[in-house]
């Protein structure tokens, strides 16, 4: 299998506090992989720096063959790497469908002067822009609400229309910052085979989830950090197994 | 009727209205109303232009009037005997547009990382720095006359006619002010056209979105730096239409016009119309001509009806009411007059 991400002693603090400490992972074309770990491990923080949110203070992260240099954000989003939020970040006033087309920002292209006089191209993108914006509202299975203002939504609609919004830029990687949390069992489970359905379609996702049946009955390889380090890396059954990984989360909650 | 006729025939019943009003009432309340309706249409196209800055992409803006300052000064130093100049309105206002769509640029670079209350005591500086270089660029060459103004600024003059000067048409005579305001009014109509469109475009909805929450808009693909450049340039643009239309009109500018309370009444035009609404904001630009305009003129007469003298102060009274009013807006209705619909629902639940 190819390598799509391959992070090397990625670094990062804030003051004294050490985020992430020399984390390495590889991910694999179109594999799903976990990244797990006690409150506070850095797992959203790894995803801040791979995203270009944050600057990393070492390390190196190649992408899809391609060194990702200190990027900003909407390059590594061009570069094909989506995410999600773990308290979701929608457009709230903007309607479901507004979200996703926003999403496509960076797959097209009208300027001022298209806006002002709607030249055909502008309306041809336009138009494939809304079609597409519902074909992916369809797809999470809120095309329902397409209309309505996104603070508007149900919390488990909210999180798939990030979702949906996520995939409008077409990416290579997903990835998912704690999608399950909040959600019931049901919706849960809906959220499983969304995600197992995205894998189908030959998206790589990275998943930070709490839920650990969930993460077990998806991911194909799991990463475990604990206090910003890589302790384990494995397929689930292994890293279940891990006494490091069980000192960890037991060490966590005692 | 189809919902498409209808709404040409609600174009052309406002057309219609807009073509009459000078008219009408020219011959019914005099001229110096007239000339207040130019006003509002001038403070329109200021509020439409800030409406991008603030309303859409959510970017508080104190400094905007400075946009109109620079439109205005480069009318007032291309258009006048100051310099000797005399460039026709055709060239000068898209120049004007251009200069103030780069001051916009310029201003914005540095702001770039601010948000809320820093961006608009940093952009309330910007708009004063360039007011106090207006007042100062008298020496050691003077450019701008310093406080003293441009006086007998060439007056905006369209296929030979100077507006400044009445026509008789169809047996009716327009006087100055109303040929003024039917240049206004269709150039504050395209301003309207041009804001519609880019609301509801790819560059309007990623202003939005930056409004909405940055991190997201970047993480979206949204090149958050240059889309807030274009949201200053674009307002600064009208602003400096304006500008130099304020210029040719008054055929006089000084420093004096383009203070801080000049830009927290178009802010005030906004935000009573309602953000990002533009028949929100347009509501708020004729009101917060019109009507203090109005309470002027009325205030005194009717204080010596009722009590048989001038108790208050017409002017004090007028800010006093203004200040009132703006609270009880922001009370009531804090979206705005007119907002949005969609904001409106939510502030009905
Ligand atoms: N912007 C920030 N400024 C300062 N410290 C931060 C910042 N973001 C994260 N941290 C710190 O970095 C550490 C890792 O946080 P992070 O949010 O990455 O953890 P997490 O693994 O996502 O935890 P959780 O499961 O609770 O979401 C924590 O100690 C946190 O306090
Ligand atoms: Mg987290």
């Amino acid at each position: 299998m190819t390598v799509l991400l391959e992070a090397r002693g990625v670094t990062k603090h804030f003051g004294g506090v050490q985020a992430l400490k020399e984390v390495s992972l590889t991910i694999r074309q179109g594999e799903i992989y976990g990244l797990i770990g006690p409150n506070g491990a850095g797992k959203t923080t790894f995803f801040n720096v791979l995203t270009g949110l944050y600057p990393r203070d070492g390390g190196e992260i190649s992408f899809g063959g391609e060194t990702l240099r200190l990027a900003s954000p909407h390059e590594v989003a061009k570069a094909g790497i989506a995410r999600t939020f773990q308290n979701i970040r929608l457009f709230a006033n903007m309607t479901a469908r507004e979200n996703v087309m926003v999403g496509r920002h960076v797959r097209t292209r009208a300027g001022v002067v298209g806006a002002v006089f709607r030249d055909r191209r502008t309306r041809d993108e336009e138009a494939a822009l809304r079609r597409r914006a519902d074909e992916l509202l369809r797809y999470v299975g809120i095309e329902h609400r397409a209309d309505d203002v996104a603070r508007h939504l149900a919390y488990g609609d909210q999180r798939r229309l990030e979702i949906a919004r996520a995939l409008a830029t077409d990416p290579k990687l997903l990835a998912l910052d704690e999608p399950a949390a909040g959600m019931n069992a049901t919706e849960t489970a809906s959220l499983k085979s969304l995600i197992e359905g995205l894998r189908a379609d030959g998206l790589t996702v990275l998943l930070i989830e709490h839920d650990v049946r969930l993460v077990m009955g998806l991911c194909d390889r799991v990463a475990v950090l604990d206090y910003g380090e890589k302790i384990a890396e494995d397929v689930p059954i292994s890293v279940q197994r891990n006494p490091k990984v069980i000192e960890a989360y037991l060490g966590g909650s005692a | 009727m189809t919902a498409k006729h209808r709404s040409w025939l609600g174009m052309a019943l406002i057309g219609t209205a807009l073509a009459l009003a000078p008219i009408v009432v020219g011959a019914s309340l005099g001229n110096a109303w007239v000339r207040v309706l130019d006003f509002a249409a001038l403070y329109i196209m200021l509020a439409l232009g800030l409406n991008i800055v603030v309303g859409f992409a959510g970017l508080l803006d104190l400094g905007y009037i400075a946009f109109y300052a620079v439109g205005a000064y480069l009318y007032a130093l291309l258009a006048s005997p100051h310099f000797g100049i005399h460039w026709p309105v055709w060239a000068v206002l898209p120049l004007g547009a251009l200069v103030a769509g780069i001051f916009g640029v310029l201003l914005g670079a540095p702001t770039l990382r601010l948000r809320g209350d820093y961006l608009a005591i940093v952009t309330l500086g910007f708009g004063e720095i360039i007011r106090i270089f207006l007042n100062n660029l008298n020496t050691p060459v003077n450019i701008t006359n310093g406080p003293k103004g441009i006086a007998r600024i060439d007056a905006i003059s369209l296929f030979g006619q100077p507006l400044s000067k009445s026509v008789d048409f169809l047996g009716i005579t327009f006087s100055g002010v109303m040929l003024y305001y039917y240049l206004f009014v269709v150039l504050a109509l395209g301003i309207v056209f041009v804001g519609i469109r880019l609301q509801d475009s790819r560059i309007g909805r990623a202003w939005v979105a930056i409004r909405e929450d940055e991190v997201a808009a970047k993480a979206c693909g949204i090149n958050t730096r240059n889309v807030k450049l274009l949201a200053f340039a674009m307002g600064a643009t009208f602003g400096g239409v304006s500008g130099g239309l304020f210029a040719g009109f008054q055929e006089f500018v000084s420093p004096e016009s383009f203070g801080l309370m000049e830009s927290i009444m178009v802010l005030c035009m906004v935000v009573l119309g309602g953000m990002g609404h533009i028949p929100g904001v347009i509501l708020g630009g004729l009101m917060l001509t019109v009507l203090p305009e109005a309470f002027r003129h009325g205030a005194g007469p009717m204080q010596q009806a009722v009590f048989g003298k001038v108790l208050l102060d017409p002017e004090a009274l007028r800010m006093l009411l203004f200040g009132l009013a703006l609270i009880a807006v922001m009370l009531y209705r804090p979206a705005g007059l007119w907002p949005e619909p969609r904001h409106r629902r939510e502030l009905a639940k």
